[in-house]
């Protein structure tokens, strides 16, 4: 998706991980993307610029939807979809 | 008229709270402006990061419990029946002996649990150290191990997330100690791709799991334990056999907020610095009950409740919150069964672990004797 695209996303939950560093963005994302039904779209927010190479990654190999980054200043919106029960 | 705080939960989060409030506030306490209330299901206070030591026989359950009224102040009223409900609209508390308290400011630090239900199979194929029972069967199950392939896996979201690495040192060093470190296969897992979600623990691991042996399957969350076939499969696609599956699993919060509608699997939206639920203005949440992405840990809980206690005094008294949280958080982290490091970090600092020494390791030892003097609001 383009970043104007994103950015019209009401996303069905948004976790802010900035600024936490334990246990971590991804293991949020992780936790997030197990417990909400499908069809739910997350926003990660990211202060970790390894965070938009690892979710990616991650979401690619669990068969979920990876929508795009928009990056901030510092941090990283990134969406999701779950697409699939896990 | 008097004011009315009470705190939903008898762990280290609410018993911290209760009695710095009730010192705090002794003046008020006296002069019977104040009443402090906590609610709790259990008679008993564990002291949970003795489970670690219990699971190699180092520390005795008797050593690890306390009554929980010996440990609050005496201006504390404890009520020992667990709450079913509770009314944010109304500003009430439900327990389930029928008594219904009413409170001007409420505390939520309900904790969370292991809920190894939530994966296929792991309740019945897995073995984990996180309550006492099932700490005592692992236990058991070490002890009679002849040999063999031992796994571990986390679940999402866990406390202590410093554990699974402890426990996989200590367990690396005993079966040393017990000549049977050449017949045991150990197998570390974790969810993303490192051996930790601290990146500069995720690298002290890397540099250190060679010596000890240990290996390391990153990128696995569990999807589905077969406890006839002993196999673990990974939502990844990796399916791993063991022996003796060993596992910390995810966690859940407490039913009552469930029950409540205050928050999804028990955890309730909290903001990181007020620590106050999300949309209330008199509810603040504490330690494992938050939802925040931050360590679910005993010393979480700690610092946090140094800042809940200073506001709710600061409210009570001029009507103003002005302390925040930083996100302050310090763990120790045992690295085999005779040195220790530790790590502390805040939202602006990241951790950097020290050179393990036995120093550390004999303070964190000594810390698992004067731990009661935490809940007590003194250390």
């Amino acid at each position: 998706m383009t970043e104007e695209e994103l950015k019209q996303i009401k996303p069905t939950v948004t976790v802010d991980a900035r600024g936490t560093y334990c246990p971590g963005p991804l293991m949020e994302l992780i936790k997030e993307v197990r417990q909400q039904p499908v069809g739910s779209v997350i926003e990660l927010i990211s202060g970790d610029a390894g965070s938009a190479k690892d979710v990616p990654e991650w979401l690619n190999k669990v068969k979920q939807e990876f929508l795009g980054v928009i990056p901030g200043d510092g941090y990283w919106r990134i969406f999701s979809k779950k697409v699939k029960d896990m | 008229m008097s004011k009315r705080v009470v705190i939903v939960g008898g762990g280290v989060g609410g018993t911290i709270i209760a009695n710095l409030l009730a010192k705090k506030m002794r003046p008020e306490l006296k002069k019977g402006e104040l009443v402090i209330d906590v609610i709790s299901d259990k008679a008993e206070h564990f002291y949970q990061p003795g489970l670690l030591y219990m699971l190699f026989g180092i520390k005795h359950h008797d050593e690890l419990v306390r009554n929980e009224i010996d440990l609050l102040d005496p201006m504390v009223a404890l009520h020992l029946h667990p709450a079913i409900k509770i009314d944010k609209d109304k500003n009430e508390v439900h327990l389930k002996n029928g008594v219904i308290i009413k409170y001007d400011i409420l505390v939520l630090a309900t904790g969370s649990r292991p809920a190894p239900e939530m994966i296929p199979g792991l309740k019945e194929g897995g073995n984990w150290f996180y309550e006492v029972e099932a700490c005592r069967k692992l236990r058991h199950e070490l002890m009679t191990f002849k040999g063999g392939k031992i796994v571990l896996t986390i679940g999402l979201p866990h406390k202590c997330p410093v554990a699974p690495l402890e426990v996989s040192y200590m367990m690396d060093d005993w079966f040393r100690q017990r000549g049977l470190r050449d017949k045991v296969d150990y197998t570390y897992t974790y969810p993303i791709g490192r051996l930790h979600g601290l990146e500069p623990v995720a690298n002290f691991a890397a540099k250190t799991f060679p010596k000890h042996g240990i290996n390391s399957e990153t990128l696995f969350n569990m999807k589905e334990v077969d406890p006839n076939k002993k196999t673990v499969t990974s939502l990844e696609g990796v399916t791993l056999k063991y022996d003796i599956l060993i596992t910390i699993p995810p966690h859940k919060g407490a039913q009552v907020i469930e029950d409540s509608g205050l928050g999804q699997n028990g955890f309730v939206p909290t903001d990181k610095f007020t620590l106050k639920m999300e949309g209330s203005t008199n509810i603040y949440v504490v330690g494992d009950t938050t939802n925040l992405p931050i360590s679910k840990a005993g010393s979480t809980a700690h610092f946090e409740s140094d800042i809940i206690v200073e506001n709710i005094a600061s409210e009570l008294r001029n009507g103003l919150t002005p302390f925040r949280y930083d996100g302050k958080v310090f763990c120790f982290i045992e690295t085999g069964l005779s040195k220790a490091t530790y790590i502390m970090f805040d939202y602006n600092t990241p951790p950097n672990p020290v050179t393990p020494s036995a120093l550390i390791h004999w303070f964190k030892l000594t810390y698992n004797k004067v731990y009661w003097l935490t809940p007590m609001g003194i250390l």
